[in-house]
C-alpha cells in the first residue's frame, strides 16, 4: 500500500464517525440527484413513449398545426394521397383524447390517453400478450402494461371507459384483447381501440369541425427506405397540400410542455450538482484548514506534495464512493415502494450518468483544498518561520 | 571522528533596502559523527532560522550546507525534500505526532517515507519505543499520551530511519523538569549509541550537561562556542560552579563576577 493510501485510509477508519457523516450528506445528494433523473426520465417517458417506440418513420400534421398534436386535424382523404407519395411503405391515422376509467364506486378514477388507430397500420402497437387489434370497428382494445398493471386486467377482461358526448356523461365498455409494452403519451397510460371505435367513443366537445370526413390528430408513415427520409418528406411536402412534417424525435419534443419539463428537472438537478459540488469542496477545504500543521509536519519529514495530493484526493473518493453507494441502495429501496403510476423511471442510462457525474464532482470539489495544501508552507506550518 | 554536517559562511537575509536584516550572519559551524550539539540564545538570535536552514527547510541566501557531502543549497525542493526524509531527522516542538497514527504507526512512517520498512525495520521501531519507556502504549493514539510520552515518540520516530543529523526544536518545551530531563537523558544517549549528529535547540540550560558543546547565538551570529565538559557543566549548574556569566549567553540571571571563558570562535 503506498503512503498515500495508507495515511488516507487510516485517517477515515480512525475518525469514521465524521467521514460517514460526510458521506451520509453525499449520500441524500445522490439521493436527490438520481429522484430528478428519475422523475425526469419518468415524465419524459411519459410524454413521448409511444411516439418514441412508433412502428413509422414519419408523423404528418395539419400544415398550420405548428407540429402540435391536439391542434392538428387531419382529413383521412390524405392518408391516400400520403400512400400514394413515392417511397412510402405504408400509413396509418392517429387520434388521441383523454378519457378514464372509473375504479369502484368510491370516485377513484386512472387517467388514460385513448388512442385510435388503424389495426394493422404504423401506430397500432403489437401485443406481447393476448392479439393486437385487428378489427376495424369493434368494440375492443388494447391496454398498456401499466393500465394492466395498476387494474390488474388481462386479455378477455372488459374495461369501462368514461368520456362526455355533448355534454352528458356517457361510459363504453370494452373488451380486452391484448397487452402492450408501456407506451404513455400525455403522461397517460395508452388505451387503443380502432380507429373507427375511437371516431365513435371520443370526447364529442372535442369533435372536429365539419365531421362529415373522419379526421385524424397524425398520420404515422413508414417508409420503404428510411435513410431516405429527408427526400421523401420533401416529395411529401411537394405532392400532398397542407401539410407538415416531422421525424418521431421533433414530434414528441414538439409534445405540449415537454421541452420545457425537461429543462426544468435539468435545471433541478444542475443546481443539485452544484450544490453537491460547493458541499464536498468546502468540507474538504475545512477539513485542510485543520490539518494544516500535520500537513507542514509531513512536508517537513520530506513527503512529497504528489503524495499529499493523492492523499486528498484517495480520500474524497472514497467518501464519495461510498456516499454515492449509500445513496443508490436508499433509492433503490424506495423506488421499489413506489406505486406504478408515479412517473419515475431509472434507466441504467440515466443512472450511471448520474452517478458518475456526483464522482466527478467529488475530485472537482476538492481540487481547491488540494491546491491549499499543496500550498502549505512546512515552516509556516510548524511555527519555525520569522 | 568524521564530519556529518558542515555549514559554510550562512546567510541568511530578510526584506530589502533600510529593512533589510540578516537573520543569519556568516556562520560557519562542523558537526561531528556521535555529536550532540545545543543551540543556545535568546529569541531572535537567529536559532530558528539557522536550524529551519540546516533542516533543508530554508534555502540560505548565501553560503552552503553540506550534509553527507551533499549541497543542500544547491538542491531543487524536491530534491531537498527526498533527501530529507533518508538523511535528517526531526522532533518539533509542537504538532509533531500524526494525529490518527498510533505510536507504532508514527514512528514506522519515517520508515514508509524511507523506503525502510521491512521487518527488520518494524521490528527495531517496536525495540526503539520499548527502549523509551512506551512499550506499554505502542498502539495508542497521540491524544491518548502524555506530553512526554508524545515527545519520546517523536523521538524514536527522528531516529528510526537512521539520519545521518536529527534536529531537535525544543522538545522539552511543554515537559516539567523531571520528563524534560528524562527525554533529552534518552535523545543523547541514543544520538551517541547510533553515531547520529544531533542539535537540539533550547532555552533550558539545565539541559547542556548532556550535550558536547554549546553554540550560543547572538544577532544572527555564533557569539561563542563551549565544549569543555567543565564549561558545560557549569553551564548547567551555574549556582554550584559559580564561573559562567549567565547574563553574557543572553539569559536572564545575574553574572556571577568569574572572568568568562575564552571564546572559541
Amino acid at each position: 500500500m503506498s503512503i498515500a493510501s495508507h495515511l488516507a485510509l487510516k485517517e477515515i477508519w480512525r475518525n469514521r464517525s465524521r467521514f460517514l457523516l460526510f458521506s451520509g450528506v453525499i449520500a441524500l445528494i445522490t439521493l436527490l440527484i438520481l429522484f430528478v433523473a428519475a422523475l425526469g426520465e419518468g415524465l419524459g417517458a411519459g410524454n413521448r413513449e409511444y411516439i418514441e417506440k412508433l412502428n413509422a418513420d414519419l408523423l404528418v400534421y395539419q400544415d398550420t398545426a405548428q407540429l402540435q398534436i391536439p391542434g392538428s386535424q387531419l382529413p383521412v382523404s390524405k392518408l391516400r394521397e400520403v400512400r400514394n407519395v413515392a417511397g412510402v411503405q405504408s400509413a396509418g391515422p392517429i387520434g388521441f383524447a383523454a378519457v378514464f376509467i372509473p375504479i369502484g364506486d368510491a370516485g377513484d378514477k386512472l387517467n388514460v390517453a385513448l388512442i385510435g388507430v388503424e389495426p394493422g397500420l404504423p401506430g397500432a402497437p403489437p401485443a406481447y400478450e393476448g392479439s393486437p387489434l385487428k378489427r376495424r370497428s369493434a368494440d375492443e382494445c388494447l391496454i398498456d402494461e401499466t393500465i394492466a398493471d395498476s387494474l390488474d386486467l388481462g386479455p378477455g377482461d372488459q374495461v369501462t371507459i368514461r368520456t362526455v358526448q355533448e355534454g352528458e356523461e356517457e361510459f363504453y365498455t370494452l373488451r380486452v384483447v391484448g397487452i402492450t409494452d408501456s407506451r404513455k403519451y400525455g403522461i397517460r397510460p395508452g388505451l387503443f381501440v380502432p380507429y373507427v371505435t375511437w371516431d365513435r367513443i371520443r370526447a364529442q366537445m372535442m369533435a372536429f369541425e365539419g365531421d362529415a370526413e373522419l379526421r385524424a390528430n397524425v398520420l404515422a408513415v413508414a417508409l420503404e427506405v428510411p435513410a431516405l427520409a429527408e427526400q421523401v418528406t420533401d416529395l411529401m411536402l411537394s405532392e400532398v397540400r397542407r401539410i407538415a412534417i416531422a421525424d418521431l424525435q421533433t414530434a414528441y419534443e414538439k409534445v405540449p410542455g415537454y421541452v420545457e419539463q425537461q429543462s426544468t428537472l435539468t435545471t433541478q438537478q444542475t443546481f443539485a450538482l452544484l450544490i453537491g459540488l460547493l458541499v464536498i469542496g468546502g468540507f474538504f477545504q475545512i477539513q485542510t484548514l485543520q490539518k494544516v500543521p500535520q500537513i507542514g509536519m509531513l512536508k517537513a519529514l520530506g513527503t512529497p506534495n504528489g503524495t499529499i495530493a493523492a492523499m486528498i484526493m484517495i480520500q474524497i473518493l472514497m467518501v464519495t464512493l461510498i456516499g454515492v453507494i449509500i445513496g443508490a441502495a436508499v433509492t433503490l429501496a424506495l423506488s421499489l415502494a413506489f406505486p406504478p403510476n408515479i412517473p419515475i423511471i431509472f434507466t441504467p442510462r440515466s443512472v450511471a450518468l448520474a452517478l458518475a457525474t456526483i464522482m466527478l464532482i467529488g475530485p472537482v470539489g476538492g481540487l481547491l483544498s488540494i491546491r491549499y495544501a499543496l500550498r502549505v508552507e512546512p515552516l509556516t506550518a510548524l511555527g519555525l518561520s520569522n | 571522528m568524521q564530519i556529518a554536517l558542515r555549514a559554510e559562511q550562512l546567510v541568511k537575509t530578510y526584506g530589502s533596502g533600510d529593512s533589510q536584516v540578516n537573520a543569519v550572519d556568516d556562520v560557519s559551524v562542523d558537526l561531528y559523527q556521535g555529536e550532540l550539539v545545543a543551540l543556545v540564545g535568546p529569541s531572535g538570535s537567529g536559532k530558528t532560522t539557522l536550524l529551519a536552514m540546516l533542516a533543508g527547510l530554508l534555502r540560505p541566501t548565501s553560503g552552503r550546507i553540506l550534509i553527507d557531502d551533499q549541497d543542500l543549497t544547491t538542491m531543487r525542493e524536491r530534491d531537498r525534500a527526498a533527501f530529507r526524509k533518508l538523511h535528517i531527522g526531526f522532533a518539533f516542538q509542537a504538532n509533531n505526532l500524526v494525529p490518527y497514527l498510533t505510536a507504532l504507526e508514527n514512528v514506522e512512517l519515517m520508515l514508509r517515507l524511507s523506503g525502510q520498512r521491512t521487518a527488520a525495520g518494524r521490528e527495531r521501531a517496536r525495540e526503539l519505543l520499548v527502549r523509551l519507556g512506551l512499550e506499554e502504549r505502542i498502539d495508542a493514539l497521540p491524544r491518548q499520551l502524555s506530553g512526554g510520552q508524545q515527545q519520546r515518540v517523536a523521538i524514536a520516530r527522528s531516529l528510526i530511519s537512521q539520519p545521518t543529523l536529527v534536529l531537535a526544536d525544543e522538545p522539552t518545551a511543554s515537559l516539567d523538569s523531571e520528563r524534560a530531563f528524562q527525554v533529552v537523558q534518552t535523545f543523547a544517549q541514543l544520538v551517541h549509541e547510533q553515531n547520529r549528529a544531533g542539535i537540539l535547540v533550547t532555552h533550558d540550560l539545565r539541559l547542556v550537561e548532556y550535550v558536547d558543546r554549546v553554540i550560543q547565538m547572538l544577532d544572527g551570529q555564533i557569539e561563542r562556542i563551549l565544549e569543555a565538559q567543565a564549561d558545560l557543566s557549569c553551564l548547567a549548574n551555574p549556582e554550584r560552579c559559580g564561573r559562567i556569566p549567565m547574563g553574557a549567553l543572553g539569559f536572564d540571571g545575574d553574572d556571577c563576577g568569574c572572568p568568562e571563558p575564552e571564546p572559541v570562535v
